[in-house]
């Protein structure tokens, strides 16, 4: 199937999340576990892609420019900077470590 | 809702807070647009995503997956896995602001964080309804046109790898991870999820190792009892800066239709977190 198929089944199933919300018993949401798994599932999740996007390199871990992005993006949010500034930063630093000669 | 005019509108406090958190969330559509043409979608793809997937997250999680050289199945179940959030803010939202007919359907498509948050930050009922609002619609508006400022800028950018833009995406999921982050345990579960992707990396096709993380994080979820609301916090939180040390309804959860027993320290965390660690950045 083309990438456009994905893109649009994830759309769908995307907008089918929202609307079970709406068309679902009130009395489904005094079940905690729940919320519970999809809290945990978007920390999950979101620390996987953090970790993928740093390290991985097909089926390789390899360390290079973007863990400079990592630690200035961290320091970034720990000064409270803005969303826009994390990024930029991250995209700093790993410009100007390839630039540096670190891939 | 009572019909109102314009002038009356903005002096709604729920309504100048979804519009400054929509500029402030529209504005990062530009990362994305840029991110997702280096990552091999082309403009109306990027596009087709803002439009109609519409959940930051979610998207950011689509390309991170096609950029990492990960099926299109793959990509679609990271995505979708993400999403499911949103149905537990729906849930929230229908009883809040019990919509009906067609604005059902369009409450639905932008009920996401930043929406849930607004609108549950207000005690008021209509102020509830005006909150939800003006950021979802702000938001959509905003977010889209940004995506295709970033989308047309990025794909005249030449070698994204020379302007460091794979070191964006990194520092993109680290901002949407940090917010989530309040306490000992999100941050246990992060670093469980972390550890089981880089141990699947080299032994399952790419983009499943996002997948199995899901799994861990569900299967904790599943088995341990911890705040309800953990990890369902917004990227940006609306009330960081308008009402420092003073949350109304102590955060945006649980909602009215949650139960929450006596004693139980969501409030308390809640007030905490937003008075001494969210900053602006959230």
């Amino acid at each position: 199937m083309s990438l456009w198929m994905w893109l649009l089944l994830s759309c769908l199933f995307a907008y089918a999340w929202k609307l079970v919300g709406y068309l679902l018993p009130a009395s489904l949401l005094q079940n905690p576990r729940m919320s519970r798994m999809a809290g945990t599932m978007t920390i999950g999740l979101l620390a996987s892609l953090t970790v993928v996007n740093t390290l991985a390199s097909g089926h390789a871990l390899v360390l290079d420019a973007r863990l400079g992005a990592l630690a200035a993006a961290a320091a970034a949010l720990f000064l409270r900077a803005p969303f826009l500034v994390v990024v930029l930063a991250g995209a700093g630093a790993a410009a100007l470590l390839r630039l540096a000669g670190w891939n | 809702m009572p019909i109102t005019w314009p002038p009356k509108l903005l002096r709604s406090p729920a309504v100048r807070v979804g519009l400054s958190i929509s500029v402030a969330t529209g504005l990062y559509g530009v990362s994305f647009g840029a991110l997702s043409v280096t990552s091999g979608l082309d403009f109306w793809q990027t596009m087709a995503l803002s439009l109609l997937l519409f959940s930051g997250g979610s998207q950011f999680a689509f390309i991170g997956v096609v950029a990492g050289g990960g099926s299109g199945l793959a990509a679609m179940g990271a995505a979708t896995l993400l999403g499911m959030r949103n149905g537990i803010y729906g849930m929230q939202l229908n009883v809040l602001l019990r919509p009906t007919g067609w604005r059902r359907y369009a409450a639905a498509h932008v009920t996401i964080d930043e929406s849930t948050a607004t609108s549950t930050g207000q005690s008021d009922p209509d102020e509830q309804h005006r909150g939800f609002w003006a950021a979802g619609i702000g938001i959509f508006v905003l977010w889209n046109l940004f995506t295709a400022v970033g989308a047309l800028a990025g794909g005249a950018l030449g070698d994204p790898k020379q302007w460091g833009l794979d070191g964006a995406a990194v520092a993109a999921f680290l901002g949407l991870l940090w917010p989530r982050l309040k306490g000992r345990e999100p941050v246990a579960i992060a670093v469980v999820c972390a550890l089981a992707t880089v141990l699947a990396v080299p032994f399952v096709p790419a983009g499943v190792p996002i997948l199995i993380a899901a799994v861990v994080a569900a299967v904790i979820g599943w088995v341990s009892h911890g705040r309800q609301d953990e990890g369902l916090e917004p990227d940006i939180d609306p009330y960081a800066e308008w009402h420092p040390g003073h949350h109304p309804g102590a955060g945006h959860h649980p909602g009215p239709g949650s139960p929450t027993p006596p004693g139980h320290p969501t409030a308390s965390r809640h007030n905490e977190g937003n008075g001494t660690s969210s900053g602006g950045a959230k």
